[in-house]
C-alpha cells in the first residue's frame, strides 16, 4: 500500500451529505412525538408575579404545560445546569436551572414549557402562555455590570464574578515597565458574536418502551460530556442514558454545553413515557444557545529602545453573560496564556474579572479566548512598531521566541512550554506569497496620487495553544474534567477494522482522517476502515471534539491502538510462523521472517486467526482489538502568518478585502485537503468579528439582530480567494507531531484585517478602529469622530 | 387544503394545513429531509429546491402554492444508479461541503446559477451564491466546486 497520510485525499462523509442521506437531528422522526415550545422571557431581567397557563392547555394538540416550578415540584431534576470550570474558589455562581423559577435573568430564558403533538401546535401554544412579569433594571453591557446601580441578580450584591491573576513575577513585570524606553496601550472591544452554525441545535429524546432508558439525540459536539452531566443534574444512571450526535451541522463551540432544553427533553420523555423534540428557530438561537467572545480588554507592552519586548500586561474584563454555562469563566483563561503571542517576553502580567450581565451566557466559539488574546498581542505589536518606527514585520522578527530559529520545549514568561516553533521562515513565506514590497509599493503610489482607495497590508503572527489537553494542566486550572481521549481498533473476522474514537465529528472529516492514520499503520486500504463515533452506546468512552484536540489527542490515541494491535499480531504471527518476534518485520501490511523470502503471512489471516482462535499462543485471548486511552504530555501550539490586504473607500468608509495570504503550521499534517478547508473556514469567521458580525444590545437587554437578516454572516460576496500555504514543524507532544488547525484561522485573521485597516488610515492618524469596522466606524475615524 | 405536487419525478397528494410551509410538507410529512431549515427570514438558502427548474428557497413558499407544481429536492438530483450530479460531484472532489448542512441547498442554487450562466466567472458565482450561507468553508471551496462543475480548470491542494 502507498502511504496515504499527508496526501490529499477525498471524504467519506461526502456522498451522504451531497445526496440529503445525512441525518440531523431535526430529520428523525418518531412515533408519538410531543414537540417542546418554550415561553421565553422578553424582559433581560424581570421577576415573574404569576403565569397562566389555561389558555394553552385547552387548545387542541396540547399534552402538557409546566411552569418551572411545576418541573421543580415534578423531581425533574437534582442539580442546576452545570458549570465544569469554576475558575476561583470564590466565584459567584448564580443557580441555573432549565426554567427560571421567580425571576428572569436575560431575554428568551425560559419560563414554561408547553408540550403538543406538532411544530406549529408547540409554537401557538408557547404563545397562549400568558406571563405577569414585574420588570427590573437590567445590566445589559460590561460597563454597566462594573458601574453596579444595578445588579444581573437579585440575589446577588455585586456583578462581578470572580477575579483571577495570572502573575508569575510581579517584581520583574513593575521593574520591566519603569525601565521601559517604548510603552504602548491597547484598548479593544471583543463584541458579542452569535456562533450561527448552519444547523440550528434540536433535540430528541426517546423513551425506551422497557427499562426506563432513554436516548438523547442532540446537535452536540460532546455526546460523552453530556452524558455524565446529564445524569449529575438530573438523577438518571449515566447506566440508563444514551446519547447520540447524529450529522451535526456544524459547531464551532455552541454545541459544546449542557443546555436546558436537553435536560428537559430527557426528563420529560423519561416522566411521560412519549419522545420529546425540540429544534431552535434561527431567531431564538440567540437567547437558546450560547455566544462567543464579550471582553473589554487592556493591553501594555514595555519596550527598550530597539522594540525589544521587555514587559507585557493585560487586563481582561470578560462577560459571561447571565448565567454560568459549562465553561463560561474559563473561556478568558483560555485565552491568558497567548497574550504573550509568539515573542520572548521576559515579563508577564494577566488579571481577569468576570462580570455577570442581563444578557444571553457566554462560552466557548471558535477559538475561545485565543483570538481575543492574538487579537490584543497582534494588534499591540502593530502599535509599538508605530511607536518604535519600525515595519510591522520588522517588529516581529525581533521579539520572535528563540529568536526566530527553530525551538522545541521553550519556556515562556506566561508558564507554558511551548511544544515546538520556527516562526521566521513561516513569516518570509507569507511575505514571499503576498508579494509585501509590491504591495508596500503600491500602497504608497496611492498615497501619493491621493487615491480614493487607500491599500491596507495587516499582518498577524498567531499562535494557537491546542489539544486540550493534559489532564494535570487542567487540574491546574481547576477545570472540572480531564483532556484524554480514548480509541478502540478492531479487525473483524474479514479483514476489515473497526476504530471507536471518543472524538465526536461535526464537519471535521474525522471518518476520514482516521481511516487514513489506520490505513498506513496497518497496511490496508483506507477504504476498509469504518469509524464509530458520537453515540456513546457504541463508543463509551471519550471526552469528545473541542479546542482543536481531535487529531493530537483522539488521532494519535487512534495510532497508539493501531501499534497495539501490530504488536498482538506479531506474536500471532511469531507463532504460526514458528518464528521469534523479533525476526518478523511489518510492513505493507504483511509480517514476513527476516532473511527468509516467502515466509510472509498478511495481517488479515492472522485477524481471522485471531477469531478463529485455533492456534494462538498459549495464554492468549482471541480477538485482534486493542484500545488506548492517551493523555497528552503537554498542550500543542500550531502557529501561522497571515496577510490580509484591504482597500479601504475614504470618501464611504468601506473596507473591502481584497486578497488574503494564510502560511500556516499545524505540524505534521494527515489530509491537506481537509487541513486547508479548516483553514479557510476559520478565516473567515474571523474576518466576520473583523468586519461584520457583532450581536447589538439596547440598554434594556433587548438583542437587535438576533435574526440572519440583521446579524451578517457574511456570504459568499464578501470573500475573496484565501491563498494557502504551509510550513511543518512536528510537535514533540505526540508521536505523530500533529498540532491542530480548527481554530487557527479565526485566531489570526481578526487580527490581520483590523491591522489591516488601520495601515491603510495610518495617513489620517487613525491607530485603531473597533469591531466591526462598519462604514460608519471606519468613515467617522477617518473624519475625526469617535471610531 | 389538499396539495397535488410532483417532487423528484414522483407524484404526492396530501391535506395540509393552509399555513404549512413548503419545506416543512416535504420534512415533516413527506420525509423528505435532505432540505434543511437554517434560518427563520429566507437569509441562508439552506432550504433551496428547484420549482419548475428555477432555484426557490422553500421556507419562502406554502405548499399550497406549489400545488401542480414540478419539484426537485437534493434528493432527486443523483441519478437512479446513485451516480452523483456534476454539481455534487464537483462538491465532493473540491472539498466544498464540511458540516453539510448548508449543502443541499448549496447544490440546487449553485445548479440553477449554472442553467442560466453556464460558464460563470469567479465574481458571478459568488454573487449568484449571495443567498446561500455557510459557516464552515469560507466559501473558497465551493466556489471552487462550482467553477469545476462548469468546466474551469481546477487543481486540488494546498496554495490554491
Amino acid at each position: 500500500m502507498t502511504a496515504v497520510v499527508g496526501t490529499p485525499r477525498l471524504r467519506k462523509e461526502d456522498p451522504k451529505l451531497l445526496t440529503g442521506e445525512g441525518k440531523y437531528v431535526d430529520d428523525i422522526q418518531v412515533a408519538g412525538q410531543l414537540w417542546m415550545g418554550m415561553v421565553r422571557s422578553p424582559y433581560a431581567h424581570a421577576r415573574i408575579n404569576s403565569i397562566d397557563t389555561s389558555a394553552a392547555e385547552a387548545a387542541d394538540g396540547v399534552a402538557g404545560v409546566y411552569t418551572g416550578p411545576q418541573l421543580a415540584e415534578m423531581g425533574l431534576w437534582i442539580a442546576p445546569l452545570p458549570c465544569a470550570w469554576p475558575v476561583t474558589d470564590d466565584m459567584v455562581n448564580p443557580e441555573h436551572y432549565p426554567t427560571a423559577m421567580d425571576e428572569v435573568h436575560h431575554v428568551g430564558e425560559i419560563v414554561a414549557v408547553v408540550l403538543a403533538d406538532s411544530r406549529y401546535g408547540a409554537a401557538d401554544a408557547a404563545e397562549l402562555v400568558d406571563v405577569d412579569y414585574e420588570p427590573l433594571d437590567a445590566v445589559a453591557s460590561i460597563a454597566a455590570a462594573r458601574d453596579g446601580s444595578a445588579t444581573a441578580h437579585s440575589a446577588h450584591e455585586t456583578n462581578k464574578a470572580y477575579h483571577w491573576p495570572l502573575i508569575p513575577d510581579p517584581d520583574a513585570l513593575e521593574a520591566a515597565f519603569a525601565n521601559a524606553t517604548h510603552t504602548v496601550t491597547g484598548e479593544f472591544v471583543q463584541q458579542r458574536l452569535i456562533p450561527a452554525a448552519m444547523e440550528p441545535r434540536g433535540v430528541l429524546a426517546v423513551p425506551s418502551p422497557m427499562g426506563g432508558d432513554v436516548t438523547l439525540y442532540s446537535s452536540t459536539q460532546v455526546p460523552h460530556i453530556l452524558k455524565v452531566m446529564i445524569a449529575a443534574t438530573t438523577g438518571i444512571s449515566e447506566a440508563k442514558l444514551r446519547i447520540v450526535a447524529p450529522a451535526v451541522g456544524g459547531g464551532f463551540g455552541a454545541k459544546l454545553n449542557v443546555n436546558p432544553d436537553e435536560i428537559l427533553a430527557v426528563t420529560l420523555a423519561n416522566k411521560l413515557g412519549r419522545a420529546v423534540r425540540w429544534t431552535e428557530t434561527r431567531s431564538e438561537a440567540a437567547f437558546s444557545t450560547h455566544q462567543g467572545r464579550g471582553q473589554l480588554q487592556k493591553i501594555e507592552l514595555a519596550a527598550d529602545a530597539d522594540g525589544k519586548i521587555t514587559g507585557c500586561r493585560v487586563h481582561v474584563d470578560a462577560d459571561m453573560g447571565a448565567y454560568m454555562m459549562l465553561i463560561t469563566p474559563g473561556v478568558p483563561l483560555l485565552g491568558s496564556f497567548l497574550y504573550t503571542g509568539v515573542y520572548d517576553v521576559p515579563a508577564f502580567g494577566f488579571t481577569c474579572d468576570g462580570y455577570f450581565t442581563n444578557l444571553t451566557p457566554t462560552d466557548a466559539y471558535r477559538g475561545a479566548g485565543r483570538p481575543e488574546a492574538s487579537y490584543a498581542i497582534e494588534r499591540a505589536m502593530d502599535l509599538l512598531a508605530l511607536e518604535v518606527g519600525v515595519g510591522p514585520d520588522e517588529i516581529r522578527r525581533r521579539n520572535y521566541l528563540g529568536g526566530g530559529d527553530h525551538f522545541t520545549d521553550m519556556e515562556t514568561a506566561s508558564t507554558l512550554v511551548f511544544d515546538s516553533g520556527h516562526y521566521s521562515p513561516n513569516l518570509d513565506a507569507a511575505l514571499e506569497m503576498s508579494d509585501y514590497a509590491g504591495l508596500r509599493a503600491e500602497q504608497q503610489r496611492r498615497r501619493d496620487a491621493g487615491d480614493a482607495k487607500q491599500l491596507g497590508i495587516g499582518l498577524c503572527t498567531y499562535v494557537e495553544i491546542c489539544g486540550l489537553a493534559p489532564s494535570r494542566a487542567l487540574a491546574g486550572l481547576n477545570y472540572g474534567a480531564g483532556g484524554w481521549e480514548h480509541a478502540m481498533v478492531r479487525f473483524l473476522p474479514t479483514g476489515k477494522v473497526e476504530v471507536v474514537s471518543g472524538s465526536t465529528p461535526h464537519g471535521q472529516g474525522h471518518e476520514t482522517s482516521w481511516s487514513m492514520i489506520v490505513a498506513d499503520k496497518l497496511g490496508i486500504d483506507p477504504d476498509d476502515v469504518t469509524v464509530l463515533h458520537s453515540d456513546t452506546a457504541i463508543s463509551p468512552l471519550g471526552l469528545d471534539t473541542y479546542g482543536s484536540r481531535s487529531l493530537s489527542v483522539g488521532g494519535v490515541a487512534i495510532s497508539m491502538a493501531c501499534d497495539k494491535v501490530i504488536d498482538k499480531a506479531k506474536q500471532i504471527a511469531a507463532h504460526q510462523m514458528e518464528a521469534n518476534p523479533d525476526d518478523l518485520d511489518f510492513a505493507g501490511g504483511t509480517f514476513s521472517v527476516k532473511g527468509q523470502p516467502g515466509a510472509e503471512l498478511p495481517i488479515q489471516a492472522i485477524a481471522f486467526g485471531a477469531f478463529t482462535a485455533h492456534d494462538l499462543p498459549d495464554g492468549m485471548e482471541p480477538n485482534l482489538q486493542e484500545q488506548v486511552t492517551f493523555d497528552p504530555p503537554n498542550f500543542a501550539f500550531p502557529f501561522g502568518t497571515h496577510v490580509a490586504v484591504t482597500e479601504v473607500d475614504t470618501e464611504t468608509g468601506e473596507v473591502e478585502l481584497i486578497d488574503y495570504i494564510a502560511i500556516d503550521d499545524c505540524g505534521n499534517q494527515i489530509n491537506p485537503l481537509i487541513v486547508e478547508g479548516q483553514v479557510h473556514g476559520g478565516i473567515v469567521q474571523g474576518v466576520a468579528q473583523a468586519l461584520y458580525e457583532g450581536a447589538s444590545y439596547d440598554d434594556a437587554g433587548n438583542c437587535r439582530n438576533p435574526s440572519l437578516m440583521d446579524y451578517l454572516v457574511p456570504s459568499a460576496m464578501e470573500m475573496p480567494n484565501i491563498k494557502t500555504g504551509f510550513t511543518t514543524t512536528p510537535s514533540t507532544s505526540n508521536p505523530l507531531g500533529v498540532k491542530g488547525v480548527g481554530e487557527a484561522g479565526t485566531i489570526g485573521s481578526a487580527a490581520a484585517v483590523v491591522n489591516a485597516i488601520c495601515d491603510a488610515l495610518s495617513p489620517y492618524g487613525v491607530t485603531d478602529l473597533e469591531m466591526p469596522a462598519t462604514p460608519q466606524r471606519v468613515w467617522n475615524a477617518i473624519n475625526g469622530g469617535a471610531s | 387544503m389538499l396539495v397535488e405536487t410532483t417532487i423528484n419525478g414522483q407524484t404526492y397528494s396530501a391535506d395540509v394545513e393552509p399555513r404549512t410551509l413548503l419545506v416543512h410538507y416535504l420534512r415533516d410529512h413527506l420525509g423528505l429531509t435532505g432540505t434543511n431549515v437554517g434560518c427563520d427570514t429566507s437569509s441562508c438558502g439552506a432550504c433551496t429546491i428547484h420549482i419548475g427548474g428555477e432555484s426557490v428557497k422553500s421556507c419562502t413558499v406554502l405548499a399550497v402554492q406549489a400545488r401542480g407544481a414540478e419539484i426537485t429536492t437534493i434528493e432527486g438530483m443523483a441519478g437512479d444508479d446513485g451516480t452523483l450530479h456534476p454539481m455534487q460531484q464537483a462538491f465532493m472532489e473540491c472539498h466544498g461541503l464540511q458540516c453539510g448542512y448548508c449543502t443541499p441547498g448549496m447544490v440546487m442554487a449553485a445548479t440553477s446559477l449554472l442553467s442560466e450562466n453556464p460558464n460563470p466567472t469567479e465574481a458571478e458565482v459568488r454573487e449568484g451564491l449571495e443567498g446561500n450561507l455557510c459557516r464552515c468553508t469560507g466559501y473558497h471551496n465551493i466556489v471552487k466546486s462550482v467553477m469545476a462543475a462548469a468546466g474551469s480548470p481546477v487543481t486540488i491542494g494546498a496554495g490554491s
